[in-house]
Order: C-alpha cells, then sequence, then structure tokens
C-alpha cells in the first residue's frame, strides 16, 4: 500500500493495494522496483527516494516495542452498526471486509508493552481499517486504554493513522470525539504522561480531539497532518495550498508538533522522551 | 422504538405524574409541563412526517433565528468579548456574557449572517482557528467567574482553509471540547439550526443538549457523505435519511435531551416565539442542574460522553 506524492511533492495519498502480496513493489514515486523483503528490512521506506509507505497496526507495534512484549488488551463489547447504515455496501458488510483483509477487529489496536524496558499503554490506528476512522469501537478501545493507562500509572502512547471520524456511525462517531477527550481527562487527572506519534494521515476528527491536545506530540516524517483535507480545502475556498502544506514540517513550523522524526529513529525519539517523563518523582 | 412507541411511553409517563399529583397533592406542574412539551414536539413530528432533507434545508435558511439578534433577544445586557488574544477574532464564532431570567451566563454562539455582506464576513458561519481559540479564551473566563456556560450552535462546519491548519484548528476544537467537559458550573448546548462536525461538537459537549424541532446534528454534511461513500452527491437526500441527523432521531438514540418544538411552519416563522422557546427550555435545565453539586455535575458530564454509543446507553 504504497503513498504517492504528486509532482509538486505537496502531499501524499494511499493506494489501496491488492490483497496479495507479490515479491516486488513499485515506489510510486520513484517507479523503482524493490524486493520486498528489502522494502521491510528498511521499515517501508523506499531505499531510493526515501518515501514512506504504508505501516500496519501490528508493524507499527513491533517497530516501537520490545520484541514479545506487547499484549492486547480485551476488546471491549459494543454494538455494531447502531444506525443500521448503509450505502452502496452496507455497513456490516464493510466491517466484516475490513477484518478480514487487515485482520483486526477495529482501526486500532492497544496493549499493553515495553519499550526499551519503561511499560507502557499502546494504542496503534490502522489506516487499512476503513480509513482508520473513529466509531464506537475506536472510541471504546482509546478510552479504555487510557483508562487502564490512568489505572496503571503507565504513560499513555498512541500512534495516529486516521481520516477522521466513521460517516457511517454518525453523530456517534462525532461523540467518540468528546468520549476520547474526557478518557484523556482521566490521564490528566492521574498526572499520567501522553505522548501522541503523528503519522500518515493524521487528519479530521481524530486530529481535532484525542490526536491535538498530547503532553508531547512528534511527527513522523511524512505525516500528513491537518483537520481538513487538501481537496477539501480547495474546494471550499479556492485557496491555493502552499508547497509543503500540512506535511510533518509545516507541523512543526506552525508550533502544532514538538519533532520531526524519521521511522528509523522514531522508537528512540520516543525512549528520549519516555525517560524523563516516565516514572514518579 | 417507533415514534408512536415513543409517543405511547411519554403520554402513559405524563398520566402516571397526574394522578401521583392528584393523589399526594404535590406539585409537579414544571414538570408535567415539560413532557407535554415533549409530546407536542414527538406529536407534530410524528404527524407532520417533515423528510430529513426537508429539515436539512429548513435548518440551513439563512432567516433562521440564531446568531446575534437571537442573543440579544434572549438575554438582558449582551456584553460581548472579542478576539482570541493571540491573533485575532473570528465575526463567525462570537461570545460574551448576558443575563437569562435574571441569572449571568457565558454565551457562544455561531454568527451566520443574513446579508451577503454579512455571510461573506462570518463564512456562513464557519468559524476558523481564531474563532475556536478565542472560545477556549471565553470559557476560561467563565471558568474563572463560575459562570454557567450556554452555547448556541447553527454552522455547516468549522472553516476549512489554509489559514485555519496554519493556527491549529484541530487542535483549538480539541482543546474547546477539553475545556467545556471540565468547565465548573453548569453547561446548556442548543443546537439552533446546522450542527455540522467538528465546528458544532467544539461546543457541544455540554451537561444537556437541546435541539430545535428542525434543526440538525451530524458527524458531516449529507452531500459530504453523498460524495464519499455513493461517489455521488445526487445522493445527498438519502445519505440524510442513514445519517439519523434530525432531533427525533438524536433524541431517539439518546444523544439529545430535548427537542424543543418549532412553530408549523418551522423556527423563521416565529422568531420572538422561538427565542421565547429556548428561553424557557434552558432555563428550566440551568434550574435543575444548578441543584447539582459541582463533583456530581463533573462525574455525570463524563459518564454521559465516556459510555456514548456503547451498549445500554440512550434513554
Ligand atoms: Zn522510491
Amino acid at each position: 500500500m504504497p503513498i504517492r506524492r504528486d509532482k509538486r511533492d505537496r502531499y501524499v495519498e494511499i493506494e489501496v493495494g491488492a490483497p496479495a502480496e507479490p515479491l516486488w513493489v513499485r515506489c510510486e514515486s520513484c517507479g523503482e522496483l524493490i524486493f520486498r523483503r528489502k522494502l521491510q528490512e528498511n521499515q517501508y521506506v523506499c531505499p531510493r527516494c526515501g518515501a514512506y509507505f504504508f505501516l500496519s497496526a501490528p508493524e507499527r507495534v513491533a517497530s516501537l516495542v520490545d520484541e514479545g512484549s506487547f499484549e492486547e488488551l480485551p476488546p471491549p463489547r459494543i454494538e455494531e452498526d447502531p444506525l443500521g447504515f448503509s450505502d452502496q455496501v452496507p455497513y456490516k458488510e464493510r466491517l466484516s471486509r475490513a477484518r478480514v483483509e487487515t485482520n483486526l477487529n477495529e482501526a486500532v489496536l492497544a496493549g499493553r508493552a515495553k519499550v526499551q524496558g519503561i511499560p507502557v499503554i499502546l494504542a496503534v490506528m490502522d489506516f487499512r481499517f476503513i480509513g482508520g476512522s473513529m466509531g464506537v469501537g475506536v472510541g471504546e478501545i482509546l478510552a479504555l486504554a487510557m483508562e487502564r493507562a490512568a489505572e496503571e500509572r503507565k504513560p499513555f502512547v498512541l500512534v495516529v493513522a486516521s481520516g477522521g471520524a466513521r460517516v457511517q456511525e454518525g453523530v456517534l462517531s462525532l461523540l467518540q470525539m468528546v468520549k476520547v477527550v474526557a478518557a484523556r481527562e482521566t490521564l490528566a487527572q492521574a498526572g499520567v504522561p501522553y505522548i501522541a506519534i503523528l503519522t500518515y494521515p493524521s487528519t479530521g476528527g481524530v486530529l481535532a480531539s484525542i490526536g491535538g491536545i498530547a503532553d508531547v506530540t512528534i511527527a513522523e516524517e511524512g505525516a500528513l497532518i491537518g483537520f481538513a483535507g487538501p481537496r477539501v480545502i480547495e474546494q471550499t475556498t479556492g485557496e491555493r495550498l502552499p508547497p509543503g502544506f500540512q506535511t510533518a514540517k509545516f507541523a512543526l513550523e506552525h508550533g502544532i508538533v514538538d519533532a520531526v522524526v524519521p521511522r528509523a529513529k522514531l522508537k528512540e525519539e520516543l525512549v528520549r522522551a519516555l525517560s524523563v517523563l516516565a516514572g514518579e518523582g | 422504538m417507533t415514534g408512536e412507541e415513543r409517543l405511547r411511553l411519554l403520554e402513559e409517563k405524563a398520566a402516571e405524574l397526574r394522578r401521583l399529583a392528584q393523589e399526594h397533592d404535590l406539585d409537579l406542574s414544571a414538570e408535567l409541563a415539560v413532557l407535554e412539551q415533549k409530546i407536542a414536539a414527538l406529536k407534530r413530528s410524528i404527524y407532520a412526517e417533515l423528510s430529513p432533507w426537508a429539515r436539512v434545508q429548513l435548518a440551513r435558511r439563512p432567516d433562521r433565528p440564531s446568531g446575534l439578534p437571537f442573543v440579544q433577544a434572549l438575554c438582558a445586557g449582551f456584553y460581548e468579548l472579542r478576539g482570541d488574544r493571540i491573533v485575532g477574532d473570528d465575526p463567525a464564532l462570537r461570545g460574551g456574557f448576558g443575563k437569562i431570567g435574571g441569572a449571568r451566563v457565558a454565551l457562544l454562539f455561531h454568527q451566520r449572517g443574513t446579508t451577503p455582506e454579512e455571510q461573506r464576513q462570518s463564512r456562513f458561519g464557519m468559524a476558523s482557528a481564531h474563532g475556536y481559540w478565542k472560545a477556549r479564551r471565553i470559557m476560561e473566563v467563565a471558568a474563572r467567574l463560575r459562570l454557567p456556560l450556554l452555547t448556541l450552535i447553527n454552522t455547516p462546519g468549522a472553516y476549512p482553509g489554509v489559514q485555519a491548519e496554519a493556527h491549529n484548528i484541530a487542535g483549538a476544537i480539541a482543546t474547546c471540547i477539553w475545556q467545556m467537559l471540565r468547565h465548573p458550573a453548569p453547561t446548556v448546548a442548543v443546537i439552533l439550526g446546522e450542527g455540522g462536525s467538528g465546528g458544532a461538537v467544539a461546543l457541544a459537549a455540554a451537561d444537556r443538549v437541546l435541539m430545535l424541532e428542525n434543526a440538525t446534528y451530524s458527524v458531516i454534511s449529507p452531500e459530504g457523505a453523498a460524495s464519499i461513500l455513493w461517489k455521488d452527491a445526487k445522493f445527498a437526500e438519502k445519505a440524510a435519511e442513514n445519517l439519523k441527523l434530525t432531533a427525533q432521531d438524536l433524541w431517539a438514540l439518546g444523544v439529545v435531551d430535548e427537542v424543543i418544538p418549532e412553530p408549523p411552519g418551522g423556527a423563521h416563522t416565529d422568531f420572538l416565539g422561538t427565542v421565547e422557546a429556548v428561553r424557557q427550555a434552558v432555563l428550566h435545565h440551568l434550574r435543575e442542574l444548578s441543584t447539582k453539586p459541582l463533583d456530581e455535575l463533573l462525574r455525570l458530564r463524563y459518564k454521559r460522553y465516556r459510555h456514548v454509543g456503547s451498549a445500554g446507553s440512550g434513554h
């Protein structure tokens, strides 16, 4: 599932790939044919041009935590498809398809983990699962994870990869924004630090709620960070988007994030922040 | 539950209250009045049978009661605060202080404008980052003074612009939600017209959420949903049905506490009547909330939003 930049190198776009995994993949940015194993070893960054490819939640977890330390939290029980929503495809069917394609239950994976020996509660979103969108299920998993972090007094780490709210759950999705902010307040009351890592994409209702109010906010190089998508902005306002708009660098320059870090250095960066923030005293 | 079943339930409740009042010589007229209002709203919504799409059109009318004229009619001595104290002001989201029924409240509201000039200036009620940073500032002032907070929502959504992104509109919205959840006094949100996605929810994390009968509240506009999910904006009407964005649907989902009735033709046919209906509803809820100690208020507020959409929530 490659990330593509447009000709002006302005923003990136994801091509939802075929389910079969070929041995070779072509970098949509530079055209290079890359051996999949080589790409994997390079954490899905193009060895030739440095373009970022998409990471699934399990791959992201593996890239950040000590080997074998991730232990998933029990999934919440929720009522699915609360509105009985159907567009061209019934929402229930979209859900089961996403489950088959990703082997995940929802668009976020949360659990206990250790990062260089430091215990944390980690939640990682997965863009492959209906655009990483937040409905009741995602809201519930995130809230439970934060409550667990507050209770166990472990830092909460969230990796955002989400296009925003899940349209098929209507206003209930919108209100998950309030739910996760409410849970975030329990972290604050417990004095437990919260570190957000913004990746491609961090947009819409997730950025405008839990993604936007961490104690420390780190952007992965190659991230897209913004409230509204570039196309929506152009269509609604007719404004020309400046070069580098909504990139990680743009966010850093506008005071929206604390650091921009290449994928290969993310764990190191996280450890540096955690070493200072984690623990008592 | 269908509308008719809900109606029967409410009517049974009202009968029960009347019986209790008579048997025990109690004054339950306030409770009864609220219930009767609900019943009337429900009746009309059932019998009028406006489609969700028709309500979307009503909610968007430029002459819908809202904005500054509404606030000036609603409360005595409205005093406006301007600016976010960082970079600027935003005419699309305004606020300040006023008195309702003799009590001081802080107010925040969207301004859509009625003339083309006003509409251009306030971007049809789409507030930018300054607007939400200003809202945060006004919430903080209100928190210091322990004033109840009343928000009046009518926006297509937050403004999607280059400047808005540069000034962290996402962070501003998130911060407003957080601030509302922590507000150390009662909070009431009223959706007067359009309750459009993030721009609406930023002001809606309240103890009580009320909606005018033909107002809408949605995660995305029907047109937006149609173009994303149906790949064709022509399906907007269908999307409006699927999104469950009407006051009646949201009341049934437990998202909204009260549906405030509108005159048969819609709120725009009776500006003062609409203001009065909203005043009565707001006063009723503020009075009820003011009896609760602060820790109880915050606990209930947390519970309400922590469990939204989870199994077992709702009326
Ligand atoms: Zn490449």
